[in-house]
């Protein structure tokens, strides 16, 4: 029996993608396209798939059969922002599953290569959020917003747990509406719509004027260099950055947080439980 | 005066440091302290300055009250300028606030003398204790070794951080002599040696004991002012590499010399800071690190500075190119690591790639070789690039123009209607 083509309708989780794999290999179904959200038109056979925990699971013990560092590949993907990654994490898969792992040593393969830059891509800016994040004291209580292209937080959170340990914090992602809590060793990844911040106390402010001083102290004028300074501190970055923010910048902000980000990004909608990482 | 003018002082103060990394040591949490130290190789920048360069630590001195009165020196003791000090106390708070905040990734503590290297070092110590004994800190501490100081002061030092460092800054005796009259040669590196023995000692000692004390885990590091002296670059570069070698050090930085202070035996207060030449010493010392170069192939008594045209690997390249054009599917590495557009990174992806697969042209700028300037060099499966047409004598000056692309523009020159001749 010849492969039909479908377009696969899931609910956008990791497990859900895990189970369009089963099912198109189950009923022989080749998917055209991915979708997750309600709407999904199309000329195609829509088949909509539902997720099953032991389906998901039966497959990722195939991948890592196969190889584990393909399968580690596959959950890291997930959480990157790459157009279509459905399609091509799904390319990958049938790849791996046909010839093994092996393939990964090319990394000029057209198969691994797109998956190997969004990936890429995604380390890069998690590299980046280590250090440009910037936490607030709110009553004791650390917190941190940021606005990234993927879905950084469970990539960060063990970077960040082990950091500080023995604080509260909580890092809140405006672009995929997610918010990583952490207290007295536990951790977790909620889905949030939106978040309020507290106006920062007195002390707070104080240390947000003394490092805005550091960080104008610190330039050699005769150096000067946007350039480089672009290249290493994208603009993207800055908008959540202390030294480039009025100290009071939770007073000033024209348009409350909730209402400014929240685009979403297409294959992660809000709410949906991030693949664990292996920490 | 309040903390946040006496922090702009001691920054400003120090901002000439070029050393500003974190890395070289791993800690994990440990229970009851705060922090860790970056899990990354190369450490971890926590943002960048108007001049491009990473900030990673909160840097700045102890005091910037001297007793020396080195010329090229903004904090020298003839200089009329603002005077500060932290406390211990004050330094401590400050680091651990900014740490919280995930603002730095520790402190970098150096001090101008005052009083005395050892009542300067003690200071330092007692704010480091503060930090590490009291606080819990557990994050990176970079702390300056002040030539002069006690043997033993300086080993209570490496106790509390993770790296220390010794300034030459001059790279001559002859410079020293001249500009920093209180220095001399030896003194500078009594406490390198010095350091570089306890660090090695330390090791072996953990390997014995778990719980032995850990003496400068992240090694020691220096300086060199590029640029206040008339030293060419080979004189730098054979220096740099002798003190890798006989030092063990993990980082010789370089500061391109900012005029501060009009003095005959300087460069005038308007010449620019020599950074395109930084910039090449820095490309040179990567490739005695990590390429497999050695100095004495990069420059010759013949030529002995680098030409800031083109890089100095392209360099080597073009007065060597008996030894190209190399083919991709068969080189060994290290005649790979050799090739310009080339790195440890492509030529270990080379090496994997090909074992499965044939490279193409396309590939190789998929597995991240900068084919701009590698095509020159290389053959792929017994291959040229098509369409590239050069020769011996033309590669350098196409190669130049490549690089100049990417640098800003020079300010172009008034054309003049007579030349010198008037």
């Amino acid at each position: 029996m010849a492969w039909t083509e479908v377009v696969f309708q899931y609910d956008g989780s990791f497990d859900g993608f895990l189970c369009c794999v089963y099912e198109s290999y189950i009923n022989k179904a080749f998917p055209i396209a991915f979708f997750s959200d309600e709407e999904c038109f199309s000329l195609y056979a829509v088949r909509s798939v539902i997720t099953r925990r032991e389906n998901a699971q039966r497959v990722m013990r195939g991948l890592v059969r196969q190889s584990s560092p393909a399968a580690d590949l596959v959950r890291r993907a997930f959480l990157t922002c790459m157009e279509d990654k459905e399609r091509y994490l799904y390319a990958f898969v049938r790849k791996v599953y046909a010839e093994g792992g092996s393939f990964l040593e090319n990394q000029s393969d057209p198969v691994y290569y797109p998956i190997m830059r969004a990936v890429r891509h995604m380390g890069r800016e998690v590299e980046k959020l280590r250090g440009f994040i910037r936490f607030s004291e709110y009553n004791g209580v650390l917190g941190a917003e940021i606005e990234p292209k993927n879905r950084v937080l469970p990539l960060l959170r063990s970077h960040f747990c082990n950091r500080y340990a023995n604080e509260s914090f909580f890092i809140y992602d405006r672009t995929h509406r997610e918010l990583l809590l952490y207290t007295k060793g536990c951790s977790q990844l909620l889905p949030v719509d939106r978040l309020q911040l507290n106006l920062p106390g007195e002390e707070e402010v104080h240390y947000r004027a003394l490092w805005k001083r550091f960080y104008e102290t610190i330039a050699i004028r005769e150096r000067t260099n946007p350039r480089c300074q672009n290249n290493f501190l994208p603009k993207r970055y800055r908008g959540t950055m202390t030294e480039f923010l009025p100290v009071n910048y939770e007073e000033t902000r024209a348009i409350p947080t909730g209402e400014t980000a929240g685009l979403p990004i297409p294959g992660a909608p809000d709410g949906t439980p991030a693949p664990g990482i292996p920490r | 005066m309040d903390l946040l003018d006496k922090l702009a002082v001691l920054a400003d103060a120090a901002k000439y440091d070029a050393a500003c990394t974190s890395s070289g040591v791993r800690r994990g949490f440990q229970p009851g302290k705060i922090g860790n130290t970056s899990s990354s190789i190369a450490g971890c920048c926590h943002s960048f300055s108007a001049d491009g360069r990473c900030i990673t630590l909160l840097k700045v001195l102890m005091t910037n009250s001297c007793v020396y009165d080195c010329k090229y020196c903004v904090n020298r003791r003839s200089n009329d300028t603002r005077r500060a000090a932290f406390t211990p106390t004050e330094l401590a708070d400050l680091t651990i606030g900014f740490y919280r905040r995930n603002y730095i990734e520790g402190l970098f503590l150096s001090s101008g003398v005052l009083r005395s290297p050892d009542y300067t070092t003690e200071q330092m110590i007692r704010c480091l204790r503060i930090l590490r004994q009291d606080y819990g800190f557990n994050g990176y501490i970079h702390a300056k070794a002040i030539p002069g100081t006690s043997p033993e002061l300086v080993y209570q030092l490496g106790l509390l951080a993770d790296r220390l460092s010794v300034n030459i800054e001059l790279p001559s005796e002859t410079g020293l002599q001249t500009l920093a009259p209180d220095k001399n040669k030896a003194a500078i590196l009594r406490p390198m040696g010095q350091i570089r023995d306890q660090v090695v000692q330390s090791k072996q000692e953990l390997v014995k004991y778990r719980h032995a004390p850990s003496f400068a885990p992240a090694g020691q590091s220096t300086q060199l002012i590029v640029g206040a002296t008339g030293d060419n670059d080979r004189h730098i570069l054979n220096l740099t590499q002798s003190l890798y070698k006989k030092y063990r050090l993990k980082r010789v930085f370089y500061s391109a010399y900012v005029p501060v202070v009009e003095n005959s035996l300087l460069p005038a207060l308007d010449t620019k800071p020599p950074l395109l030449r930084e910039h090449r010493l820095y490309q040179a010392d990567w490739l005695l690190r990590f390429y497999g170069f050695r100095a004495e192939e990069l420059l010759t008594e013949a030529q002995p500075d680098f030409n800031p045209q083109i890089d100095p690997k392209c360099n080597w390249a073009i007065n060597h190119l008996e030894q190209f054009p190399v083919e991709i599917m068969r080189a060994d590495y290290e005649m790979l690591l050799r090739v310009p557009g080339i790195g440890p990174l492509s030529a270990k992806r080379i090496v994997s790639a090909r074992r499965v697969s044939h490279l193409t042209w396309e590939d190789l700028k998929k597995v991240g070789v900068v084919l701009k300037r590698a095509q020159f060099f290389i053959t792929c499966g017994g291959k040229a690039p098509s369409g590239l047409r050069f020769s011996p004598s033309t590669i350098s000056r196409q190669l130049e123009l490549i690089e100049r692309s990417r640098r800003p523009a020079a300010v172009p020159e008034q054309l003049s209607l007579f030349d010198d001749a008037g």
